[in-house]
C-alpha cells in the first residue's frame, strides 16, 4: 500500500486563528496520512506552533475543520482531554515535570489518565527509556539531565500514552548543537517505524532523512506543500527557496 | 525576682491552660486561614470576573486594616446585626480571615511560580484541569509556598496574643492578670515567654521537617556515589559522540 492510497489520519481544512486583531493562521489546509512524517518549516511568527496547538486543541481554531480519524474535532473542546490522549506533543523547552524523576514523568499520565497500575506503568516507562536510550537515567530529576536527555524523556513521556500522532514543536531549538543529533536520531527512528508525526523544525537534515512531506509556511499561510523529493529537487516556490537559503547559511 | 516562682507559674494549671488555648487558637486559625487562602487563590486564578472582584475586596479589607481592629469589630459590631458570637469564636473568625488574606497571596505567588508550560504539558497528555492542578501544579507550588507559610505559622502564634483584647483567656492574658494581682511582672511574663519560645521552637522544627520531607532530592545524595561507573561510561560516550 503506498502512502497516497491511505486515508488521511489528520485532515486540516481551512482553519483560521486570530489573537485579537492579529491573524495567525489564514485558511490553512493540510493532510497527514497514517505512518507519514510531515516537516513544517518557515520563519518565526509564521504560525507553525499555533497550527500544532490547534491540532490538539490547546488553542481552539476560530473556524475550519480538523478531521482526526475522520471525525471533526475542531469544535470538540469538551472532549479535548480524550482527544489529546491520542496525540502526543513535544515542546521546545521539554517541559518535564520538575518535581518528578525521569521515569515518574513518563508514568504519570498512564497512571492518572489511563488508570494503569504503578507496576505496569513502570514497565511501559522502562521500555520507553530503553527506546530513547537512557534507561540509566530513570531516577534522575530533570534538572540533573542534559537538554538532549530531557527532550528524549519528553518524547518517551508522550509515547507512553500510545499516541496515534506525534506533534513536535521545534524540539531541538533549545538544545546545544552537540545534543541535537541524539534527539533527531530518536525522532527519525520513530518515523521510520511508522509513527505518524508532524515536526516543526529548522533542521533540514532531519527533513531530508525522515520527511515524507515538507510544508513551508509564511505569515500564517501554507505556501508550499511538497513531497520530500520534489522539495529538495528544487521544484519549489521561490519564497521557500529564499527561506532555505537563509537558514542554510 | 524569683526563679522558683517562674517555674511555679510555668507548671501551674492556669498558665498551662492559657498556653493550650493559645495553641488551639493558633492551629485552628491557621487551618481555616489556609483553607480560605487556598480557595481565594484558586478563585483568583479562575477567569470569572465577579469572583475575582470579590476576592480583591476581601484582600483589600483584611490586609488594609489592623488585626486588632478586625478582632474587636467582629466581636463588638456583629452583635448589632443580630450575630452573637462568643469571644473565642469571634477571635478564631477574625484571625482565620486575616490569615486567609495573607495565605491567598502566598499561595497565588506559588501557583504562578509554576511555569505555564508545565500545565500545557499536562493538558497535552490528556489530563483534566483538575488532574493538572493536583499532580503537577500543587506539588510544585507547595515547595515554593512552604518557607513563607512557616513564617505565617510562627507569626500567628504571636498574633494570637491580640485576642486577649476580647477577654479570651489565652497565655498573655493569663500572665498579665496574674502579674497585676501581685505586681510580679518579671516572673509571670517570663513564664509566658518560656511557653511562647517552646511553641515557636516546635513550629520551626515542624517547618524544617516538612521542608525536608518535600525535598525529594536529598535522600538521593547518598545514592549518588553508587552509579559512578555508569556516570563514567556516560562521560566517555559523550566524548566519543564528539
Amino acid at each position: 500500500m503506498t502512502a497516497s492510497e491511505r486515508q488521511p489520519l489528520l485532515e486540516i481544512m481551512g482553519i483560521n486563528k486570530s489573537f485579537g486583531d492579529l491573524q495567525i493562521l489564514k485558511a490553512c489546509s493540510l493532510n497527514v496520512r497514517s505512518r507519514e512524517t510531515m516537516v513544517i518549516i518557515g520563519p518565526s511568527g509564521s504560525g507553525k506552533s499555533t497550527l500544532l496547538r490547534c491540532i490538539n486543541l490547546l488553542e481552539p481554531a476560530d473556524d475550519g475543520n480538523i478531521f482526526f480519524e475522520g471525525n471533526d474535532i475542531a469544535r470538540e473542546l469538551r472532549r479535548a482531554p480524550e482527544i489529546r490522549r491520542q496525540i502526543g506533543m513535544v515542546f521546545q523547552n521539554f517541559e518535564l515535570f520538575q518535581h518528578l524523576t525521569a521515569i515518574e514523568n513518563i508514568m504519570l499520565a498512564p497512571m492518572k489518565v489511563l488508570g494503569m497500575s504503578r507496576s505496569d506503568a513502570h514497565d511501559v516507562a522502562m521500555d520507553l527509556l530503553k527506546k530513547v536510550r537512557i534507561p540509566e537515567r530513570a531516577d534522575f530529576f530533570p534538572d540533573e539531565l542534559s537538554g538532549g536527555q530531557q527532550q528524549r524523556i519528553a518524547i518517551a513521556r508522550a509515547l507512553a500514552m500510545k499516541p496515534k500522532l506525534m506533534l513536535y514543536d521545534e524540539p531541538t531549538s533549545a538544545l546545544d548543537p552537540e545534543m541535537i543529533r541524539e534527539v533527531l536520531d530518536v525522532m527519525a527512528e520513530l518515523s521510520s517505524e511508522g509513527m505518524t508525526s508532524i515536526v516543526v523544525t529548522h533542521e533540514m537534515g532531519f527533513a531530508k532523512r525522515a520527511a515524507d512531506q515538507i510544508v513551508f509556511m509564511e505569515n500564517g499561510e501554507v505556501i508550499e506543500n511538497a513531497s520530500r523529493d520534489a522539495f529538495f529537487g528544487g521544484t519549489v516556490n521561490e519564497r521557500a527557496t529564499r527561506f532555505l537559503d537563509q537558514i542554510l547559511h | 525576682m524569683s526563679l522558683d516562682l517562674v517555674f511555679d507559674y510555668v507548671f501551674s494549671p492556669a498558665f498551662f491552660h492559657g498556653a493550650l488555648l493559645t495553641l488551639v487558637i493558633t492551629v485552628t486559625s491557621l487551618f481555616f486561614g489556609m483553607i480560605t487562602g487556598l480557595i481565594v487563590a484558586l478563585l483568583q486564578e479562575s477567569r470569572i470576573k465577579p469572583l475575582q472582584i470579590g476576592t480583591l475586596v476581601y484582600l483589600w479589607l483584611f490586609r488594609g486594616t489592623p488585626v486588632l481592629f478586625q478582632i474587636i469589630f467582629i466581636y463588638n459590631v456583629l452583635p448589632t446585626f443580630g450575630i452573637m458570637l462568643s469571644a473565642f469564636v469571634s477571635a478564631i473568625i477574625a484571625l482565620s480571615l486575616n490569615e486567609g488574606a495573607y495565605m491567598a497571596e502566598i499561595i497565588r505567588s506559588g501557583l504562578q511560580a509554576v511555569k505555564k508550560g508545565q500545565r500545557t504539558a499536562g493538558l497535552a497528555l490528556g489530563m483534566s484541569r483538575f488532574a493538572v492542578m493536583r499532580y503537577i501544579v500543587i506539588p510544585q507550588a507547595a515547595r515554593i509556598v512552604l518557607p513563607p507559610t512557616g513564617n505565617q505559622m510562627i507569626g500567628m502564634l504571636k498574633t494570637s496574643a491580640l485576642v486577649s483584647v476580647v477577654a479570651v483567656e489565652e497565655l498573655l492574658l493569663v500572665a498579665n492578670q496574674t502579674a497585676s494581682s501581685n505586681f510580679k511582672y518579671f516572673e509571670a511574663l517570663t513564664a509566658a515567654g518560656i511557653y511562647y519560645l517552646v511553641l515557636t521552637t516546635i513550629f520551626m522544627g515542624l517547618q524544617y521537617l516538612l521542608e525536608r520531607a518535600l525535598d525529594r532530592k536529598r535522600p538521593r545524595e547518598k545514592r549518588r556515589s553508587v552509579p559512578l561507573m555508569a556516570r563514567l561510561t556516560a562521560l566517555t560516550e559523550k566524548t566519543e559522540a564528539r
